[in-house]
């Protein structure tokens, strides 16, 4: 039994494997991987997550903050062993730094390093600095005897805005440092929480990671490009676009494509979930075109309102009008097109009457 | 067995032949037009109807006009009629002249023709599962098929030419003798596969067809009557070009192949009733709007000569023969257009008419399908029934 932190009760088995079905789904596991979860974290083995902090916004905690399926207290009390993190630790200076040593040598080879932030690399990375070591340093350090590296969001992934030109730190992403080994980035800005509660949960309960992409992307998340569900997809289709923000095709909720929505190029699942626990609340759903946040070429490179490249299916050179042309059928048409089958049919029934003639003595002899 | 085939003779462009040049010339330019101005402004197309008559009529309705060869190589090599041997050359090249124009009908109709060579070639693209593709390829491949055939009419006039062409007609002909028989079995086999196809493209709108047309045996009912509307076009065509040409008569021939057609006939509008009967579709027939008036109007037209040709066997009667074979193209034309546009609801709101560019398009290829057809059996040996024979054809 698991105790709820807002009502002090316990929480029943029903009620702990609803939280974890609910965690599960929202990343397109099974139920029955589910149920393997709770009996997993039922049992004890949850695991121990050290949660490192570079030169980022702490947007992506702050998105963690605020999922409810699980909630952040039940994430960290019942299902994972939270043992260092700076935003959410109660500890401070010379205490915290000695929790951070004693879960690392407690769980040799097996705690997950969450990596959140840059690391800068110009000068010795004295650019970003915790307890007198380098974060190249104390990347290095952690990431060494971790079981799973995760980067999450784009700065951990690829350097994100602290690596936008003019990059005055050097600052790069965890997979870059950490050359050889695996890292699963979570780009986006902020990552979605339920891809990382999606990957921390399978790494816990079956001690794999999911399937990655060449960029270390789990492809159950980053599998497909946003544009491919987005639920304005049916107005790109049917040329339909908002040209201006707050035009008429704005505020019908038109494709943002010609505003510059970086949707056709950029993997993520956006558009199927969401933000903040309210449905429709993502860039596109609040009628801003997506900047490709997830993409190392687009996020904080391409300019936010430069039209994106659609690979596949090319986009039209010109586009449909936005009142589609249904068609019309004219009286001159009808006629003529009447004449002409007319004339056809006609000239066909008078040919057999000629016939008629001609072999009528030939049927008599 | 073998027959005399002879070239007619004479000159290309008669009477009637400037005036199915004049209409190709103007379907040429207004085809020029359509590229110039795009599909848009020449034709009444809409994202709703994206097929107009340039596919219900030149593609789906002509493909099955041009089954002349299809249907008469069916009776001659597979049920082994012999007798029907005269018949097929002729019907052979109002095939190849009906798919080759019905090909050029759908570069014209598509929206970007200049990417229809990667159909063929980009093989590791195709879609598997697609219908239309296997109509694609198929009707290419069934094109250069259909003119293989062609081609002994061909080589065995330069064969006698004393120039190049006559050299390289020599040095391919025993190749292509031996090659014929496969040929043939190609030239049989492709139509069995995309004039079903055909019914399979439209059984995929599911509900955007009407009840009364959507079933899953739209491939057998295509099918079968296309090999009907193939007969019908063999005897209008034989009938014509002997009166035209004043060849000898195949009539008793063209009376003896009435019964076979109208068996064909029979079949198909048997298998269309048990459908609909068997699926609970008989209250549409009898509901007296737009769909089941042209359900009944179908169904006379392929009755009617059904019953005559039957009733009429062992008779000859060219002029009601030629009536019938009229009816069964009316029907099957009817039956096709009815499918692909008439019982095709694609939504609320829309509506479709061909433009009149878009009519004389299709006029223009009709006619130049007509126009070649008859240079063709002038300058080369195509028809039987000469007066005179001179050289016997090669094909067994």
């Amino acid at each position: 039994m698991a105790l709820d932190p807002d009502l002090g009760a316990p929480v029943s088995r029903r009620d702990f494997i609803r939280i974890i079905s609910m965690a599960a789904a929202s990343v397109g596991l099974s139920s029955s991987a589910a149920l393997r979860m709770a009996e997993a974290a039922s049992k004890g083995l949850k695991p121990s997550v050290i949660w490192l902090h570079f030169q980022e916004c702490t947007g992506c905690t702050e998105s963690l903050l605020r999922s409810a399926h699980p909630d952040i207290a039940t994430l960290i009390l019942d299902l994972i062993s939270l043992d260092y993190h700076e935003t959410l630790s109660a500890a401070a200076g010379h205490q915290a730094e000695a929790s951070l040593h004693e879960a690392m040598e407690a769980n040799k080879g097996k705690y997950v390093c969450i990596v959140e932030g840059a690391i800068p690399t110009k000068d010795n990375g004295i650019y970003c600095q915790v307890g007198g070591r380098t974060a190249v340093d104390i990347l290095n350090d952690v990431a060494a005897s971790a079981g799973a590296i995760i980067a999450i969001g784009s700065c951990a992934s690829f350097g994100g805005i602290p690596a936008a030109d003019p990059n005055p730190t050097g600052a790069t992403g965890a997979p870059m440092i950490l050359e050889g080994k695996t890292v699963v980035t979570l780009p986006g800005c902020p990552a979605n929480p339920y891809n990382l509660l999606g990957t921390v949960l399978q790494f816990v309960t079956m001690g794999t990671l999911p399937a990655l992409d060449e960029k270390g992307r789990p492809k159950f998340a980053y599998g497909r490009v946003i544009h491919e569900d987005c639920p304005r997809r049916p107005h790109f289709d049917a040329g339909r676009f908002a040209l201006q923000f707050g035009d008429e095709g704005h505020r019908q909720g038109y494709c943002l494509y010609r505003l510059g929505c970086k949707g056709p190029q950029t993997h993520a699942n956006c558009s199927i979930q969401h933000f903040g626990e309210v449905p429709g609340a993502w860039p596109i759903g609040i009628g801003h075109p997506c900047v490709g946040c997830t993409e190392q070429s687009l996020a904080f490179r391409a300019p936010i309102h430069s039209t994106a490249q659609i690979e596949r299916p090319t986009p039209p050179d010109t586009y449909p009008p936005i009142a589609a042309d249904h068609g019309g059928v004219s009286p001159v048409v009808t006629g003529v097109g009447g004449l002409i089958g007319g004339a056809l049919v006609g000239a066909g029934y008078m040919a057999s009457r000629k016939l008629d003639a001609e072999s009528t003595p030939e049927k008599e002899a | 067995m073998s027959e005399i085939a002879v070239p007619v003779g004479g000159k290309a462009l008669n009477g009637p032949g400037k005036v199915l040049f004049g209409l190709t010339l103007l379907g040429i330019v207004l085809m020029i037009w359509r590229f110039a101005v795009g599909l848009g402004p020449s034709t009444g197309l809409s994202d709703g109807y994206p097929w107009g008559i340039w596919i219900a009529f030149d593609v789906v309705t002509g493909t099955a006009l041009a089954c002349g060869g299809y249907a008469m190589a069916l009776l001659v090599y597979v049920m082994n009629r012999g007798k029907y041997h005269p018949l097929v050359r002729p019907a052979i090249l109002t095939s190849a002249l009906g798919y080759s124009i019905a090909a050029l009908a759908i570069v014209v109709d598509v929206g970007r023709p200049w990417f229809i060579w990667r159909i063929p070639l980009s093989v590791d693209k195709w879609n598997h599962a697609s219908a239309l593709l296997e109509v694609a390829l198929c009707v290419m491949a069934y094109v250069v098929v259909l003119w293989i055939e062609m081609s002994p009419a061909f080589i065995e006039k330069w064969k006698t030419q004393d120039t190049s062409l006559g050299n390289a007609a020599r040095n391919v002909s025993g190749a292509l003798d031996k090659a014929l028989l496969w040929i043939i079995a190609l030239g049989i086999l492709l139509p069995t596969m995309h004039q079903s196809s055909l019914g399979t493209v439209i059984m995929l709108a599911g509900p955007r067809l009407h009840p009364l047309w959507h079933t899953a045996w739209l491939p057998l009912l295509f099918l079968l009557s296309c090999i009907a509307m193939g007969y019908a076009v063999v005897v209008m065509e034989s009938t014509l070009a002997s009166r035209g040409f004043g060849r000898a008569k195949e009539d008793k021939m063209l009376a003896s192949l009435g019964g076979v057609i109208a068996y064909v006939l029979l079949a198909y509008v048997v298998l269309r009733i048990v459908d609909i009967v068997i699926h609970g579709k008989l209250g549409l027939v009898f509901q007296f709007d737009l769909y089941s008036w042209m359900f009944l109007l179908e169904m006379v037209l392929f009755l009617a000569p059904a019953f005559y040709l039957l009733a009429g066997r062992g008779k000859t009667r060219i002029g009601g023969m030629f009536r019938a074979a009229l009816a069964i193209i009316l029907a099957g034309s009817l039956y096709r257009f009815d499918a692909y546009l008439v019982a095709f609801n694609p939504g609320k709101g829309w509506s479709y008419f061909p433009s009149i560019p878009e009519m004389f398009i299709t006029i223009g290829l009709v006619a130049a399908e007509i126009l070649l057809y008859i240079v063709l059996v002038r300058r080369f040996p195509i028809l039987g029934g000469a007066p005179k024979p001179l050289t016997a054809t090669r094909r067994k």
